[in-house]
């Protein structure tokens, strides 16, 4: 792989969000939402943060098996309660990386 | 009550904007940090930070890159996430489309999820007045300063923090106190167990698939729930016309 290929990933991720901020600012009037997809991208975020979530916390070396011993999942119960309670991602964060290295260190 | 002069409806805009604002500095951070922390250059991080100004598609293609995707997994994730700025452009859109090119192309490129959140009910609500672009440009500007500012913090943070302190953990970390908040509906719980689970099956699929596999399957699962719960409170005229004519 080439030096520029990160580079053309960026920039192509960069124009595409772009185009997407941009499309009914520029081409208002002449597009218009068909109502199904609208309401489809009502669960976009819940979906895609969920199908990132689940596989990075449960499986954090993806060749492996799955494992109940993996100190992230009570890290992850956690933090999630604490972003329930809280709504807060600071407090979220800091539970979460608390509760992990306290369950590196002392040895689940 | 609509503002007096731009000046003053940019001011405010601003202003509003501040707690927003202090609220994804945290983000900001650990996003700086996490590209200094799996080895990306200051200048990629930044490049990168500026090309796509959305936290979250930035999270994501980084922990794409550790998985060592495809681009094109890469590009085609990023663009999934970012598909809720189609709902704001189309909702901010009457507001902004009469504006010069010189305006709107520079203001898209700004728009984000804190100041749609601040605009659209006011412009709709039409309590701006006349300034309600200057308005929006004050969130707008004051946001892309923060945002920018904290992940530039992060990567100068970022080079001294070791590795041993499994901060790659804070993508997925960062990803759920996005998440837990969007479950404000049976469906939406439902989008996002069958989309984690899903994604957790698919994880064998090349190329990260199992990401895009779960997602899809999500909204589906959403769009489904949602159906069906209409279809128990809506019973009496389950006239399929009606239906429609109230979604």
């Amino acid at each position: 792989m080439s030096e520029m290929t990160p580079w053309m990933t960026f920039l192509l991720i960069g124009l595409g969000t772009f185009a997407v901020r941009l499309s009914f600012i520029e081409f208002y009037a002449v597009l218009r939402i068909p109502p199904l997809f609208r309401r489809a991208l009502a669960y976009v975020p819940a979906s895609v943060l969920a199908a990132l979530v689940l596989p990075a916390v449960v499986l954090p070396d993806r060749q492996a098996d799955f494992d109940w011993l993996n100190p992230q999942i009570p890290a992850a119960i956690l933090a999630g309660l604490v972003a329930w309670r809280t709504r807060s991602t600071l407090l979220t964060l800091g539970v979460g990386m608390g509760a992990l290295w306290a369950l590196k260190h002392w040895g689940l | 009550m609509p503002y007096p002069s731009a000046t003053q409806a940019f001011r405010q805009g601003a202003h509003s904007v501040l707690p927003l604002t202090s609220g994804v500095v945290p983000f900001g951070l650990i996003t700086g940090v996490t590209a200094i922390g799996m080895g990306l250059s200051p200048a990629d991080a930044i490049g990168m930070t500026l090309l796509f100004y959305s936290g979250s598609a930035q999270m994501v293609v980084m922990q794409l890159m550790q998985n060592s995707a495809l681009p094109v997994t890469m590009v085609v994730t990023a663009l999934v996430i970012n598909l809720r700025f189609l709902m704001y452009s189309a909702s901010l859109a009457p507001h902004l489309g009469h504006m010069p090119r010189r305006h709107k192309w520079p203001m898209a490129y700004l728009l984000s999820d804190q100041s749609f959140a601040l605009c659209s009910l006011k412009m709709a609500s039409g309590e701006l007045g006349r300034f309600a672009f200057h308005y929006y440009a004050g969130t707008a500007i004051t946001m892309w300063f923060g945002w920018n500012l904290s992940v530039l913090a992060g990567i100068y943070l970022g080079a001294g923090i070791p590795e041993d302190w499994s901060l790659g953990f804070a993508i997925p970390l960062s990803f759920l106190a996005l998440l837990i908040p969007s479950l404000r509906s049976p469906a939406t719980i439902g989008a996002a167990l069958t989309g984690g689970v899903l994604a957790v099956l698919a994880v064998d699929l090349p190329y990260n698939l199992g990401l895009l596999a779960g997602a899809l399957g999500g909204i589906i699962a959403g769009l489904l729930l949602e159906r069906l719960q209409k279809g128990r409170t809506v019973q009496p005229v389950a006239d399929e016309n009606r239906e429609q004519e109230a979604s």
